[in-house]
């Protein structure tokens, strides 16, 4: 009891009251709660205005404005067409005596004018008789044909292109745009999916609709697969011999700083090593995925080394203690025992470094592998690997630099594109990582 | 295993089975132990004690080469198992890690189930022909290490999920799976609650009918009660080595006295 009366002094006061000092650190506590929420709410901000504009923006690339026609060509026509000097120019003629018969069957008013049908849905002739030197058993029946219209017009229905903008030319005269609104009223022009946008191949400046990504993301495909099998053995092995087995010496510190430098090169750096090196010095092709492959996986070791070492030293040295006791030696402690456990996070820093790798772009463009390059799909694995190709990036680049507004929508799908492999890259790394965290 | 097991009476008549001649260790340039000789004995229990940063576990790790593992040890002197000098160029300090089991300060099990962490030494070393051979191995181990009963239905659970006590006596079964003839051990109760020390420490006495144990140990009370031969370190010196009852009872240095009857350290 004589306690009491010398500690009060020190009396606190009462608990049920909050004392100055506590409610100014509770103020301070609330504050850097809101900063921190406004912190949170000003990225999600920026990721839903990101997204939202890249749908916006990228998704009319996946469908295409096309003409639905039923059409039948005998097979006496088919004879006499190919009789003919110009061949082209008499499918074309069949083509459009079916087609005016149709309109008029459909009751669509506008009168015919094949210069106009021709302007909206470009040369038919090349494209029906190519398809009809392909199927032969399909003369005399009734075929329906999506033909995509032109890409003015594609873009008229999309909004790109405004009436007002439109002046009579050679290409679209004002008048093309009553026949396009009638065909589409009487669902003749209809939107349709894409396909040739996924699968297909660039096209030239002059010809946005035909343009495709599919043969850039085989081109993306072969470089990952060089990018994969160089980067990730030669990264592990360089990553477990500098953790695990080299002395700690000047050397090695040397090769350990350079590493880290090395991560922060600017990928233009390795393209235009890569140039020097690959190609002018030992004349590997130009424009090809392995020359691609090769650069981006000089870029991408450093990611890979740096994350491999840095999960290797996060695994407890008792391990190795425990593996060296009951004698094994260094190998078997890293190999059964060091390297299962630090496997998660290599594997995250592959992928990491995959997708990085993939969403590089100029490092392609200084050895030649632009956008336009892409014109066709290899025939074979060696044909992937050497053949000129492009990339995702890098056509998505090329297409953004072309002036016809076509082509930008064209390169706002290839980055949804792009981003879904990204995407699929990410939760590949995800279910990885638990897959091996599973087995402790 | 050769001879039947020996009464801790006779400890002052057994082999000498490690024996450790001007042993110097340096890290860089800290001398950590000086000029340090001593006769360890077969099937006994040798503690080593001193105040902590003394170089008792220094020394215990020169005895399996794991100072190997450490760049900038420097291992000098003699030391030599049953007559061969461990640090001789033809040996392997793989194959002598075989020989010289270690248990560690803190229980280390492997992320794995407790019937592979028994079993990995084996396997390595190739002492089982087959899968019920190694089994037998294992149920040997676990039984010798006290904890076969509690973990015979669980097997295939992981080591990482036992009790501190547990794992440290399956870190014990590990190490004594691969057959080894030394045993090391680094103040393996140090984690432990007094049940499970307890139980170790019934273990250590069990494990002298076979092995040659050596353990570091902060604990006076436990060197005493387990141990037959006691070195006292102190700053890298090996003060006194003798019988544990003649070093506790009747110590002939001064600061070993000062140290067991708790003034310093
Ligand atoms: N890995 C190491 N690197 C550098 N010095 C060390 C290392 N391990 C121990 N030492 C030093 O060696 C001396 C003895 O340490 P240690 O053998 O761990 O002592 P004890 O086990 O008796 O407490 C201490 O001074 C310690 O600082
Ligand atoms: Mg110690």
């Amino acid at each position: 009891m004589t306690d009491a009366s010398q500690s009060g002094a020190h009396h606190r006061g009462s608990l049920l009251t909050v004392d100055a000092r506590t409610r100014k650190r509770n103020a301070a506590e609330a504050r850097f709660r809101y900063y921190g929420m406004a912190a949170i709410l000003t990225g999600v901000a920026f990721l839903v205005v990101l997204a939202v504009s890249i749908v916006r923006s990228g998704l009319p690339a996946f469908t295409t404005m096309a003409v639905e026609v039923e059409f039948t060509l005998t097979a006496e026509q088919y004879a006499d067409a190919e009789g003919q000097l110009f061949k082209t120019r008499a499918y074309e003629g069949y083509f459009n005596a079916a087609f005016e018969q149709q309109l008029q069957d459909r009751n669509v008013q506008a009168g015919f004018d094949p210069e106009a049908v021709n302007r909206i849905i470009g040369n038919t002739g090349a494209t029906l008789r190519s398809f009809f030197l392909e199927n032969e058993d399909l003369l005399g029946q009734p075929v329906t044909f999506n033909l995509p219209t032109s890409s003015r017009i594609d873009g008229y229905f999309k909004g790109r292109l405004l009436r007002e903008n439109v002046t009579d030319s050679r290409f679209l005269e004002v008048s093309d745009l009553d026949l396009a609104d009638e065909l589409a009223e009487a669902g003749i022009i209809q939107s349709k999916f894409n396909w040739t946008f996924i699968t297909g191949k660039d096209s030239g400046v002059d010809n946005p609709g035909g343009a495709g990504i599919g043969a850039s993301v085989i081109g993306s495909f072969f470089m990952m697969l060089v990018v994969l099998f160089l980067s990730l053995p030669i990264g592990v092995a360089a990553s477990i011999y500098l953790e695990e087995f080299a002395p700690k010496n000047r050397i090695t510190d040397l090769i350990e700083v350079n590493i880290s430098n090395l991560a922060a090169v600017p990928s233009i750096v390795f393209g235009i090593l890569g140039l020097a090196v690959f190609i002018q010095f030992a004349h590997l092709p130009q424009s090809a995925p392995l020359v691609g492959g090769l650069v981006l996986t000089l870029m991408t070791l450093p990611t890979i080394i740096i994350s491999t070492r840095a999960s290797l030293k996060s695994v407890p040295p008792s391990i190795r203690d425990a593996a060296l006791g009951v004698g094994a030696s260094k190998m078997q402690a890293v190999f059964h025992h060091v390297l299962p456990l630090a496997m998660p996070g290599i594997l995250t820093g592959t992928i990491i470094g995959l997708a990085q790798a993939l969403g590089e772009t100029a490092p392609l463009l200084l050895i030649g592998m632009v956008g336009f390059v892409a014109r066709e799909y290899p025939d074979g694995l060696i044909s992937g690997f050497m053949d000129p190709n492009s990339a995702m990036p890098a056509q998505i680049y090329t297409w953004a630099a072309r002036s016809d507004g076509a082509f930008y929508e064209k390169a706002w799908g290839g980055i949804i594109i792009l981003l879904v492999f990204l995407l699929a890259m990410n939760i590949i790394a995800i279910l990885l990582r638990r897959r091996f965290e599973r087995r402790w | 295993m050769y001879d039947a097991p020996n009464p801790a009476t006779e400890v002052g008549q057994q082999d000498i089975k490690i024996t450790a001649k001007d042993v110097q260790v340096y890290y860089a340039d800290t001398h950590a132990i000086k000029n340090v000789n001593v006769d360890i004995v077969d099937r006994a229990v040798t503690a080593f004690i001193g105040p902590s940063g003394c170089g008792k576990s220094t020394f215990l790790r020169c005895i399996n080469r794991m100072n190997d593992t450490i760049d900038i040890c420097r291992v000098e002197g003699d030391i030599r198992i049953d007559g061969d000098d461990i640090y001789d160029k033809r040996v392997d300090p793989v194959q002598l890690r075989a020989k010289v089991g270690m248990v560690f300060q803190k229980p280390n099990p492997f992320p794995k189930s407790i019937y592979d962490n028994v079993a990995y030494g084996p396997r390595i070393h190739g002492l089982a022909k087959n899968k019920a051979d190694l089994d037998i191995i294992v149920e040997r181990a676990l039984r010798r290490a006290a904890i076969w009963d509690e973990v015979k239905d669980r097997l295939t659970a992981p080591g990482t999920g036992l009790s501190g006590g547990q794992q440290q006596r399956l870190c014990i079964a590990r190490a004594i799976a691969t057959e080894p003839e030394v045993l090391l051990m680094d103040e393996p109760c140090s984690a432990l609650d007094p049940i499970a020390t307890a139980q170790v420490e019934e273990l250590i006495d069990e494990l002298r009918r076979d092995y040659t144990v050596v353990i570091v140990t902060h604990s006076m009370q436990q060197a005493a009660r387990v141990s037959q031969k006691t070195a006292f370190f102190h700053l890298g010196d090996l003060v006194e080595y003798g019988d544990t009852e003649q070093i506790f009872t009747n110590p002939k240095d001064e600061r070993t006295e000062r140290y067991v009857t708790g003034r310093i350290g």
